[in-house]
This record gives structure tokens, C-alpha cells and sequence, in this order.
């Protein structure tokens, strides 16, 4: 057991501990000079950085939408897909489709979908008297439109896990319930939403990590463009790291988001242990 | 002699009738209805590409576009195979994503039999570590070790940069099914005089089946819908499949028949797998959450 244990501990240590290192040198990796230990000037220099600042905002700000949207719709998703309705189990296999299909291919589907002239999705809204949208090819509608994309993407995933999570409520509380005449609606608030909880929170923590982290989408779809309107966090990485070749600087900026996703991380689960403890 | 029989036409049969018409109306068409709401959009995106993948060039192009294809063709299929090594690339994601899932078990399964036995919790903050790493900060040391061991273009770089999707993926969802098990049997294990690796491989291995087939199919899908890593480290030979249907849009721009076509063939056997093994997968998806 414990050589793989190392081995585990290795592969995924290994890269953070030289990606740390890193951070304190100034390397270029297409720089004929040898790195140089610089000590904490990277992450001087990345506290001024406009760029990284901004791509920052855009990061937290398609998280915290693109998250939300998933939480109540895959929660709805769940509620409606919980009924024993003919024609549930087809539902439920197409719903697992968006999970598992290749980011990068249903990316560029939604590209030319969204094509302003000929796209399917701006010939549906005229249907409506909607539109002409110009999706991700306005700096206004850039990040909405991803924000479409991923929710369209993961929506299902927190169905999945509100299903489980439905799955295990014990029945007790719903015949309490029924005999003292709830509405369905009251229902749902006041025993299904709390009994929930510990699932709807593993569903947030999962889908914030991974939006956070969002690159294939966003790099497929509009590398970052256009301009840096769609430029986040990891785009940003992207660039810097593989057209500019700045490793050292790039690395600082990897350190400062895990130590950042870590802190948010870390004080989400401690305020939902204190959440239960008190309840 | 009149005995007044109540007629089964007249007075049972309408009310359970308009109560049977009521519960289907209640209990099947009305979430069929509210549930298709949520599952349009999804098989609409699918069937677009499908549907793409078969237009002729004047339909793909055609204002308003076309929904159904009155001559479908499969023109961007063959070109597909003839103007670059498609299957090639396909082999390629096989074997990366075969290989990274197969070492990420063999490593995998024992680190997490001994995280869950030996309760090594503090190791479980490093697999959260593992998933809030943004991808690249693992690229950027492989990348150099690559360039320096001259190992650009090669699927054994893919393959270890793979690993450290699939391996974190593994163990994360092992330990569950790990710890779920009874102690009492690797003791009696212990006692019939098995050693640790006996009584990993004869007892506890064959009980957790289900959640290893959970954790494999999930960690292939993981490595075969993966982007960013080959297309750093990939080049002409080794190339995986998602690389080449990204290059569709930047070499043609207008041209969405080939697009569409290889979108469909690389998403085509992860939808296939999930028709089969859907227990499996949401198995494995929602490993985790309910125990926390």
C-alpha cells in the first residue's frame, strides 16, 4: 500500500511544489538567461496587475451566476424528475447526456448556433420578436452567453445529486406533513429544501471548483475575446504561460488562486459544520 | 321483488373514470410536460449536430437555417476520414485514455484502500487541493520536462499528464466504497494469516466491484473528453480527438459540416457508454456527495 500511497502523493504534490518554486524566480522559458531567484516580486507585481485583477472579476462573476442558474434549475429538474412519470427513465438518460458529452465539441456547436446571421438561436428569438443577439461576439453578451453554455452543461449534474440526495429523505415527515394539510409548495420549503442541504452543499462546493477552473468552454468558444471581454483567471494563465512564456510569473499567479479557492473553500465547509452544529 | 340494484354503468364507472383521466393528467402528463421544459434545450443541442452533420453545404449555410435535411449527405464523414488521419487521432484517445484510466487504478485503488483503512483524512485535503489546481499549474512542470527529455509529440507525456486527472478521480471516489466496508472481514482475513496485499486483493477488491467500474468510467470519460493537455503537449502524431475537432473551426471557418461531423463521432461513444452503463455513472457522479 504505501508505495502507492507516495507515488499518489508524488504525482500530485510534485507539480505544486515546483509550481511554488517557480513563483519565486523569474523565469522565461524562451529567455536564453537562467532563472534567477527573485523572491516576492512576482507576487508584488501581480497585486498591480490590471489584467489579472480584471480577469479575476470575470471569473467570480460567471461562477456566481453560472452556479446559481445550476442550483435552482437542476434542483427543479430534480423535484419534477423525482415523480414516477411515464417516460421518466428516457428523461433521466438524456439528461445524463450534456455531463458526459466533450466540452469542447458542444462548445463549438453552440458557436454556430449563436451565429449572429445564420445562428439557430437568433432565428428561434425572431420567432419570439427577439433579437438579432450578437452572443459572444459583443463584449455585452460575451459572458452571459458562456454562462448559458456552462449551465446547459452541469445543469443536469446537480439534478443528479438532488436526486440522491431525494432518494435517502426518510417518509415520515411528508405524511406529518400531508395530515396536517401542507401545500405541496409549503412542503418543499419546509421539509425537502433543509433535508437537502447536505446534498445541495457537496452540488455547490463541485460546481464552484469546477466553474472557477473553467477553460475548455471559454477557450474553444472565444478564446478570451473579444479583446479580453471573455478573459478569465485561467485564460489569462493560458497566455501567459504559453504565448509569453512566463512561467515564474504565471506560477505566483496559480499560488495566489489555489491559496484564494483554498481560504474560500476551507471557510465554506467550516460554516456549514457550524451551521449543523447549531441546528 | 324490486330490488334496486345500483347500476355499475351509471354510478360507479364515471367517477373512477374522471378520477382515473384526473390522476394521469396529475401524475404523468403534467411532469412529462414540466420535464420537457428541462430536456428540449438538452437533446436539442444534440440533435443540431447531428442533424448539421448530415447537410449538404447549402443547407448548413442556408438563411433561416435548416432543421430537417431534405438531401442528407455523408460528404463531411468521408472527408473527415480522407483529408487527415481521423481514426488515427481516435486510437490515440483510446489508448491515453485506456492507459490513464488502467495506471490510475493500479495506483489508485491501493492509495485510497489505505487512506480508508488507515483513516488518513488529512490526506483528503490534498484531493481537494487536486480539484480546486487549476489544470495548467500541473502542465507547466511536465510541459518543461518534456521539452528537456525531448518527449514533445509522444503519447507517454499525455499519458502521465492524464494520470493526474484520472488518479485524484479514482481515489476520491474509492475511499467511499472503501470505508463503506465491514471491518471484520480483512480481520478475519488477517487471522486466516492473509498479508495486507492478500486481503486488499482477495477480499476487499472483489466486494467494491461496482464502485471500481463506477471510477473507471468516469475517470475514461474525464481523460477522453480532455482538451488542454494535448493540445500543449500533442503534435501531428499525437494528437487526441477533442484537439481535432477544435482545429475544424480555425482552419474553415465558415465550413461547419466537418465540425459537426467529428463533434458527433467524439461524443458519440461517451454517449453510447452512458446508455449502458448509467447505473455506473451516476453511481460515480454522486459518489462523494451524500457522504460528504
Amino acid at each position: 500500500m504505501l508505495p502507492a500511497l507516495l507515488l499518489t502523493v508524488v504525482v500530485i504534490a510534485f507539480p505544486l511544489g515546483y509550481t511554488l518554486y517557480q513563483s519565486f524566480t523569474n523565469w522565461v522559458i524562451t529567455s536564453p538567461n537562467p532563472p534567477k531567484f527573485i523572491g516576492l516580486t512576482n507576487y508584488l507585481e501581480l497585486l498591480r496587475d490590471q489584467r489579472a485583477l480584471q480577469s479575476l472579476l470575470r471569473t467570480v462573476l460567471i461562477t456566481i451566476f453560472s452556479v446559481s442558474f445550476q442550483m435552482v434549475l437542476g434542483v427543479a429538474m430534480a423535484m419534477v424528475m423525482n415523480r414516477h412519470f411515464f417516460g421518466r427513465g428516457l428523461f433521466r438518460t438524456l439528461a445524463l447526456f450534456p455531463v458526459v458529452a466533450t466540452p469542447v465539441a458542444i462548445s463549438l456547436i453552440f458557436v454556430t448556433m449563436m451565429n449572429p446571421q445564420t445562428g439557430v438561436l437568433n432565428h428561434l428569438l425572431s420567432g419570439v420578436g427577439v433579437g438579432p443577439l450578437q452572443w459572444i461576439y459583443s463584449e455585452k453578451s460575451v459572458l452571459p452567453s458562456l454562462i448559458l453554455v456552462d449551465t446547459w452543461q452541469w445543469t443536469p449534474f446537480v439534478m443528479l445529486i438532488a436526486l440522491a440526495g431525494l432518494a435517502t429523505l426518510p417518509n415520515e415527515p411528508y405524511e406529518a406533513a400531508k395530515i396536517d394539510g401542507a401545500t405541496p409548495w409549503q412542503t418543499f420549503w419546509a421539509i425537502t429544501l433543509p433535508m437537502l442541504m447536505p446534498s445541495l452543499f457537496v452540488a455547490l462546493l463541485f460546481r464552484a471548483i469546477d466553474t472557477l477552473k473553467l477553460f475548455d468552454t471559454i477557450y474553444a468558444m472565444t478564446q478570451g475575446g473579444p479583446g479580453t471581454a471573455s478573459e478569465t483567471i485561467n485564460l489569462y494563465l493560458y497566455t501567459l504561460s504559453f504565448n509569453y512564456f512566463r512561467m515564474g510569473y504565471a506560477s505566483s499567479m496559480v499560488i495566489a488562486l489555489l491559496v484564494l479557492v483554498l481560504g474560500i473553500t476551507l471557510l465554506l465547509i467550516r460554516a456549514r459544520r457550524f451551521a449543523e452544529e447549531r441546528a | 321483488m324490486t330490488v334496486t340494484r345500483p347500476s355499475p354503468m351509471a354510478q360507479v364507472s364515471p367517477a373512477p373514470g374522471a378520477h382515473k383521466r384526473n390522476h394521469l393528467l396529475r401524475e404523468h402528463l403534467l411532469p412529462l410536460l414540466v420535464s420537457s421544459f428541462f430536456i428540449i434545450p438538452i437533446v436539442f443541442v444534440f440533435y443540431w449536430m447531428i442533424s448539421m452533420s448530415f447537410q449538404t453545404q447549402v443547407e448548413i449555410s442556408a438563411n433561416p437555417p435548416t432543421f430537417w435535411s431534405a438531401h442528407p449527405t455523408t460528404e463531411w464523414y468521408s472527408q473527415l476520414m480522407r483529408r487527415m488521419p481521423f481514426l488515427h487521432y481516435a486510437w490515440n484517445s483510446l489508448v491515453v485514455g485506456v492507459s490513464a484510466t488502467g495506471i490510475g487504478l493500479a495506483i489508485g485503488l491501493p492509495a485510497a484502500y489505505a487512506i480508508a483503512r488507515w483513516r488518513l483524512g488529512g490526506l483528503g485535503t490534498l484531493f481537494l487541493l487536486t480539484r480546486i489546481t487549476p489544470a495548467i499549474s500541473f502542465l507547466i512542470p511536465w510541459y518543461i520536462i518534456a521539452k528537456r527529455l525531448d518527449l514533445g509529440d509522444s503519447l507517454l507525456i499525455i499519458t502521465l499528464l492524464h494520470i493526474t486527472i484520472t488518479l485524484p478521480l479514482i481515489i476520491w471516489i474509492m475511499i467511499g466504497f472503501f470505508e463503506a466496508l465491514p471491518g471484520d472481514l480483512e480481520q478475519a482475513a488477517t487471522v486466516d494469516g492473509c498479508t495486507p496485499w492478500q486481503s486488499f486483493l482477495l477480499v476487499a477488491v472483489p466486494l467494491v466491484k461496482p464502485g471500481i467500474v463506477a471510477a473507471a468510467i468516469l475517470a475514461f470519460i474525464q481523460s477522453w473528453n480532455n482538451f488542454l493537455f494535448a493540445a500543449v503537449l500533442g503534435g501531428p502524431g499525437s494528437q487526441t480527438l477533442p484537439v481535432t475537432v477544435y482545429g475544424m473551426l480555425s482552419f474553415e471557418q465558415a465550413n461547419w459540416g466537418p465540425l459537426a461531423a467529428a463533434a458527433t463521432l467524439v461524443c458519440l461513444p461517451v454517449i453510447i457508454g452512458t446508455i449502458f452503463f448509467q447505473r455506473q455513472l451516476v453511481e460515480g457522479l454522486t459518489a462523494g456527495a451524500l457522504k460528504g
